[in-house]
C-alpha cells in the first residue's frame, strides 16, 4: 500500500450488504472494471443514485458481513474504480476480503463502527495503526490492521502483481 | 490435542502438521469454473504464462447461461472453447448431455473426492464437503493465479462443530435443516470457518441431502462445509473417482472448535427464509395462505433426483395453480427423471421443464420475475433482485414446500397436503 492514511465522507451502509447489491448479475459480462462503477449499488434501495453522487475519494462505511454472497469480483472494482480509496467495516464476507486483498484494494475490519460514523461524517482512516477519527464529530475508534500474507500481497498492488515479484515475470 | 477436518485435509495438502490459524500454500486436486473461465482466462493471459501448470486439474462446466440466451454469453462461452482447444483442457462439460449445474456435475461425475482440495470459481464449490472434500470459492484474479501457478494460499479456518442426531419427520428435508441453521446463527455466523457437520443424524442422511446442507455453508458465511466420508460417501465415488489421488480423512473425536452447535432433526419443521437475507427464517404457518406467483424446483441447491422424486411425489395426479419452473440439476438427473416418470407427473401437473442449468437462479434467463412477484424457490439465495427483478420477492424452501405451495398457489405447508 503505497498511501496509509485516507480522509474523506463516509457513505455508511448496513449489515449483510450482499454482492447482488453491490454490483447486480445483470452485469456480470462487463469485464472492464472502468464500467463498473456506474452500476454499483442500482440495486441497493434509497441508493441508486450512488454512482453519480459518489466523489473521488469518499470512503464507504458498513456494518457486519459486507459482501456476503457471490464470488464476483465485480463488487471490488465497482468501488475501487469508483475512487472510494477504502471499505471500512464490522466485518467482510470471506469471499469479498480475499478478493480485495488480492485485488490491492484496501479493506479494513473495525467492529463497531457504524456507531461513531454517521453519512456524510468526514473520517480519517490509518491503514497503517488502524486508527479511525471521525472529524465531524470528533470521536475515534480502531480498526484491526491487516495480517503480514494479506499486507505483503497488497503492497504489491494484488495477487498478480505479487505472483510476477515472486516468479520474476514482469 | 485432535484435529478437525479443515486442519487434516489442509494439514496433509501442504505436507505438515496445521492447526487453525496456520497460513498455508497447497496444491489443489481440482480447479472449477463455470461460464466464467472466459474471464478468467483473460486474467490469466495477463500474467505472462503461456500454459495453465497442469491442464488435467481444472474442470470447466458450462451451466450459468445456457443455451447462450444472448449474444454476449454465446461469445463467452466461444471464448472458453478456444482457451480448452489452446490449452488442452480435457474435463470440459460443453453446452451438451453430459452436463448441468456445475456442482452437480463435479459430484455426480466423480471429481468431488473424500480428502481432496478443490477451489472454485463459484461460491457454492463448498458443496463437496458432502463427499468430505475440502471445497472453497474463490475469485476470479485467484482463480487465474492458480492456473498459472499451481497453488493457492489459506489461512487454516476455525472450525464449527454441528452435532446432528434424529431424523426427518414427514415433510421435512435437509433444506429446512440449513435454512433454520443459517436462521439460527444469521449470515455470517459461520465467517472465515470450516462448518462440519457430525452426528447419526448427518449419517443417515442421502448424499443429496448431504449436498444441500453444505452448498449453503457459504450462506452462513463459511469457508467450506463437510461431512464425514462414511461409507455412503465411499460407495459412491469409488468407481467413478475422476483420479486415483485421494484418500478420505475426517477430523478427530477431540478436535477443538470454536462453536458448537446441536440440532434434533425430530424437532424441525418446514420453513422458509424471507426476502431479502438467507438468515430472515420463519416457519411456514407464518407465512401460510399468502399468494405465491411462481414456484421455481431447481439450482445445485436442490434439484437432485431425490428432490424431484419428493416434488413429484406431491404433485402427482394434481394440477399446479401457479406457473412452475422445473429444472433438473443435470442430464444425468433429467434422464433419471424420465426413466421413473417423474417428468410425466410433472407435466400433468401443468409445470415446465426447462434443461438443466442455473436458469433464473442468478437472473440470467428461463423464469425472471416481474415487479411485485412472489417466487418460493429451492434455490439458495434471496438476495434482492437475485432472480433478475428487484421489486420482486423470493422465498427459500424445501422442494417438499415448494411442491406443496406451487398446489396451492400460496404458501403452504406439505405436511398438511
Amino acid at each position: 500500500m503505497e498511501q496509509t492514511v485516507f480522509r474523506g465522507k463516509a457513505w455508511v451502509f448496513g449489515d449483510d450488504v450482499d454482492t447482488d447489491l453491490i454490483y447486480h448479475n445483470k452485469y456480470l459480462h462487463i469485464t472492464d472494471p472502468e464500467e463498473m462503477p456506474q452500476y454499483a449499488f442500482e440495486y441497493y434501495p434509497g441508493r441508486e443514485n450512488f454512482a453519480n453522487e459518489v466523489n473521488e475519494g469518499d470512503i464507504l462505511v458498513a456494518g457486519k458481513n459486507f459482501g456476503c454472497g457471490s464470488s464476483r469480483e465485480h463488487a471490488v472494482y465497482a468501488l475501487k474504480y469508483a475512487g472510494i480509496p477504502v471499505v471500512i467495516a464490522d466485518s467482510f464476507s470471506r469471499i469479498y476480503y480475499r478478493n480485495a486483498v488480492n485485488n490491492g484494494y484496501p479493506v479494513l475490519f473495525a467492529p463497531g463502527i457504524t456507531d461513531v460514523v454517521s453519512d456524510g461524517d468526514e473520517i480519517e482512516v490509518n491503514m497503517e495503526t488502524g486508527q479511525i477519527k471521525n472529524l465531524t464529530t470528533g470521536e475515534e475508534t480502531h480498526g484491526d490492521a491487516v495480517a503480514n500474507l494479506e499486507k505483503e500481497i497488497m503492497s504489491h498492488g494484488g495477487l498478480l502483481q505479487y505472483l510476477k515479484a515472486q516468479t520474476g515475470h514482469d | 490435542m485432535g484435529k478437525t477436518f479443515a486442519e487434516k485435509a489442509l494439514g496433509r495438502a501442504a505436507g505438515h502438521e496445521v492447526t487453525a490459524n496456520d497460513v498455508v500454500t497447497v496444491e489443489p486436486d481440482f480447479c472449477m469454473s463455470h461460464d466464467n473461465a472466459a474471464p478468467i482466462s483473460k486474467i490469466f493471459k495477463k500474467i505472462g504464462v503461456d500454459k495453465v501448470w497442469d491442464p488435467d486439474h481444472l474442470v470447466f462446466i458450462l451451466d450459468h447461461a445456457v443455451p447462450a440466451p444472448s449474444d454476449k454469453h454465446a461469445q463467452n462461452h466461444k471464448d472458453v472453447r478456444e482457451f480448452v482447444a489452446e490449452q488442452g483442457i480435457r474435463h470440459f462439460y460443453d453446452v451438451m448431455s453430459d452436463g448441468g449445474v456445475c456442482h452437480q456435475v463435479m459430484c455426480e461425475a466423480g471429481y468431488a473426492l473424500p480428502g481432496t482440495i478443490i477451489v472454485g470459481s463459484d461460491s457454492h464449490t463448498c458443496t463437496y464437503g458432502a463427499f468430505g472434500a475440502f471445497s472453497t470459492g474463490i475469485g476470479r484474479s485467484e482463480m487465474a493465479a492458480t492456473w498459472a501457478t499451481g497453488k493457492i494460499w489459506f489461512k487454516v479456518p476455525e472450525s464449527m462443530k454441528v452435532n446432528v442426531t434424529g431424523s426427518f419427520p414427514k415433510g421435512v428435508a435437509s433444506k429446512d435443516l440449513i435454512l433454520k441453521l443459517i436462521g439460527d446463527i444469521g449470515a455470517d455466523g459461520a465467517d472465515y470457518m470450516s462448518a462440519e457437520f457430525h452426528g447419526p443424524g448427518i449419517e443417515q442422511m442421502s448424499l443429496a441431502e448431504r449436498m444441500t446442507i453444505t452448498n449453503m455453508g457459504i450462506e452462513m458465511g463459511g469457508k467450506n462445509a463437510a461431512c464425514p466420508p462414511d461409507q455412503k460417501v465411499m460407495d459412491f465415488v469409488r468407481d467413478i473417482a475422476k483420479t486415483d489421488n485421494w484418500e478420505p480423512l475426517w477430523a478427530d473425536d477431540d478436535a477443538v472448535y470454536t462453536k458448537e452447535l446441536s440440532y434434533n432433526l425430530n424437532d424441525l419443521v418446514p420453513g422458509l427464509a424471507k426476502p431479502h437475507t438467507v438468515d430472515n427464517w420463519g416457519p411456514i404457518d407464518e407465512m401460510k395462505g399468502e399468494t405465491i406467483h411462481q414456484a421455481f424446483l431447481g439450482s445445485c441447491t436442490n434439484a437432485r433426483i431425490e428432490d424431484l422424486r419428493g416434488a413429484a411425489e406431491i404433485l402427482k395426479g394434481h394440477k399446479v395453480a401457479v406457473r412452475t419452473i422445473v429444472i433438473p440439476a443435470s442430464w444425468a438427473v433429467y434422464r433419471q427423471a424420465m426413466k421413473e416418470g417423474l417428468m410425466d407427473i410433472f407435466l400433468d401437473a401443468g409445470c415446465v421443464i426447462t434443461n438443466p442449468g442455473c436458469g433464473p437462479c442468478m437472473g440470467n434467463h428461463e423464469g425472471i420475475l416481474a415487479p411485485g412477484e412472489v417466487c418460493i424457490s429451492t434455490a439458495n439465495r434471496n438476495f434482492k433482485g437475485r432472480m433478475g427483478n428487484k421489486e420482486s420477492f423470493i422465498y427459500l424452501a424445501s422442494p417438499l414446500t415448494v411442491a406443496a405451495s406451487a398446489l396451492k398457489g400460496e404458501f403452504a405447508d406439505p405436511r398438511e397436503v
